[in-house]
């Protein structure tokens, strides 16, 4: 029979495990919550000063110049232009390459390697992309173009295009494909026609993530598309675009040009939030697919 | 020769063969631009910057002057201060990141865990010019008001760390950099940590619940010694993240090339130094200059996230041989 200083002892050491499990548990929920604050804090300040300086003349005028009244109009149009252009340029690429390693590739060196590599440039700083873009299309053609940026922002989508291709064609279950090849169809066949169709939900999910991922790209365009005071449509002039035109107007000492910046917060934030959480609704169509 | 029935003409199934051909040679190319752009990345940016690499040699790592007006060039202070900001970031995401992932896999019930899970993913789907601008006009204030008094009459007299809270409370400068690049990255290592936090079996888990461990004790002596590497890896992509962080850093780090040991005083990273500068270069050498910087920037990301990638396979790779 343990001595009472024995069960003392005892009871003081089940009592600090306990109180150290207590501790370090509630300190995963502060945890958990000072990650969330922010999450809100930023959004709320983003669509409280967002929506106050909201109105419908955002969309009918253009950029202004310091001082007086304007909209957006231009850098709006500008970057649904050159999001839509990288997303034409990137994607079809990205499908096929994911194709590659998920289709041909698998487990071979090469592919291996690429992954490798695509992982890598997953997570480049994106302004690296944008320096990139500038040395190989604006200096050799002597002006920034809205062509190079969407160069710049296609750059930055294809490696999570590429990933989550490869990623859902594998959820693809083998006999599937061994069935449309038993049939004498051709790969190129099978795959178009059975495998991704079977990925159809996953894909779309890669493309919107990766829209959303360029819709509030910065740093890349700074020295692409640049920016343009004025309307422009024109893919080899410098063209406006949200994310530059609302860091050039809150770096800028005016008011009125940090009201517009925040209201171009609000119209990227609100489509960036729709596009993630319309992409997770496909992924878990995708996941429940298979 | 048409193989089994003779009905099948030569010409279709010749037809097949070639679509087979330019279908699978075509992905094959996709998956080639991968190699060619990150290539082309290194190339161009060396071809850019090799006038200035040429021209300072090593110096251009040593060096922490940076003036135009002289052509005089040297990446010391933007090294350090991307280096200093994004250290700061992790010591607030790491154990941050470490709380959450544990929340998520642990503690939370489980009705809890996705929407949880989701909205702390949805941290990192918010543009970087957004955390600047939020950074700029809502932190920076509050920081300099309550936060950086506080901390500089605590601290401010200490020996050594007190060095660290010396000068003006800007509200900008490299803590406030650091904390909102922490916050940044808060989503890429929970993400990591929580998957690989869910890989520890089951069956060691209640091992230790076993022989009697508290919750926190089965954490700490098995699942983290389990993990131990993926958990390591999430924290290197963390850091390859922080360090290439622009916009953000842009707002709030105050841009001045002034090496300065005082965590208050405004300095630079390469990628802000980068957007500010890039466009209104004048002259080839600063032009050059900021490109190398660029090389520099891109080097040190390439290789934290090569680490990252190698601790997470060899991770996937040991839980393959093992199931």
């Amino acid at each position: 029979m343990p001595s009472s200083t024995d069960r003392k002892a005892m009871d003081w050491r089940y009592f600090r495990r306990r109180a150290v499990n207590i501790v370090n548990l509630s300190g995963s929920v502060f945890a958990t919550l000072f990650g969330l604050i922010w999450l809100f804090w930023i959004l709320w300040t983003t669509f409280s000063a967002g929506i106050a300086a909201f109105d419908m003349s955002l969309f009918q005028q253009d950029t202004p110049a310091p001082g007086s009244e304007g909209g957006l109009a231009n850098a709006i149009i500008g970057s649904l232009i050159m999001v839509g252009l990288a997303t034409v340029i990137g994607t079809p690429i990205g499908i096929l390459a994911g194709t590659y390693l998920a289709e041909y590739g698998k487990k071979t060196r090469v592919a291996g390697f690429i992954r490798f590599i695509n992982d890598i440039l997953l997570s480049a700083p994106s302004i690296i992309i944008g320096l990139f873009v500038y040395e190989i299309v604006v200096l050799q053609v002597g002006h920034f173009s809205a062509l190079a940026g969407a160069l710049a922002l296609a750059v930055i989508m294809l490696p999570v295009i590429i990933r989550t291709t490869e990623e859902m064609l594998r959820l693809v279950p083998n006999p599937l494909r061994e069935a449309a090849l038993a049939l004498g169809a051709p790969r190129w066949k099978m795959i178009s026609l059975v495998a991704y169709r079977a990925a159809m939900s996953g894909i779309l999910t890669g493309i919107l993530l990766s829209v959303a991922r360029i819709a509030g790209e910065t740093a890349p365009l700074l020295f692409t598309a640049l920016n343009n005071q004025f309307w422009s449509t024109d893919l080899t002039q410098p063209m406006a675009n949200l994310p530059v035109v609302i860091f050039q107007f809150a770096m800028s000492p005016y008011e009125s040009w940090h009201a517009l910046a925040w209201a171009g917060s609000l119209l990227i934030t609100l489509s960036v939030l729709a596009l993630s959480i319309l992409a997770r609704v496909f992924l878990r169509k995708a996941r429940m697919e298979h | 020769m048409a193989i089994g029935r003779p009905d099948i003409p030569d010409r279709a199934l010749r037809r097949q063969w070639l679509l087979d051909r330019i279908f699978q040679g075509a992905t094959q190319v996709s998956a080639g631009l991968v190699l060619v752009i990150l290539l082309g990345i290194i190339v161009s940016l060396f071809i850019g910057g090799w006038q200035a690499l040429n021209l300072f040699g090593v110096g251009f790592l040593t060096s922490d002057e940076w003036n135009p007006v002289t052509d005089q060039f040297g990446a010391l202070v933007p090294i350090y201060g991307t280096l200093v900001s994004s250290l700061i970031a992790l010591l607030i995401a790491v154990p941050i990141g470490f709380g959450i992932a544990l929340f998520l896999t642990e503690v939370a019930p489980h009705w809890m865990r996705r929407p949880i899970g989701t909205a702390i993913e949805l941290l990192a789907a918010i543009p970087s010019i957004i955390y600047g601008m939020w950074g700029l006009f809502v932190f920076a204030p509050l920081l300099s008001r309550y936060v950086q008094p506080w901390l500089q009459d605590t601290f401010g007299n200490t020996a050594i760390i007190g060095a660290l809270f010396q000068g003006a409370p800007l509200g900008i400068g490299m803590l406030p950099a650091g904390i909102i690049l922490g916050i940044m990255i808060i989503p890429f290592i929970t993400a990591i940590m929580r998957d690989v936090f869910m890989t520890t079996p089951k069956f060691l888990k209640e091992s230790a619940y076993g022989v009697g461990a508290t919750h926190w004790e089965m954490v700490w002596n098995v699942v983290l010694p389990y993990t131990r590497i993926g958990a390591v890896g999430g924290i290197f992509l963390g850091l390859g993240r922080a360090l290439g962080e622009t916009m953000a850093v842009t707002f709030i780090i105050g841009n001045t090339h002034r090496l300065s040991v005082s965590l208050f005083e405004p300095g630079n990273s390469i990628a802000s130094t980068l957007a500010n500068e890039f466009t209104e270069a004048v002259g080839e050498i600063h032009t050059s200059s900021l490109i190398a910087l660029g090389l520099v920037l891109f080097m040190i990301t390439s290789v934290v996230l090569a680490l990252a990638k190698l601790l997470l396979m060899s991770l996937e790779r040991r839980d393959a041989v093992k199931h």
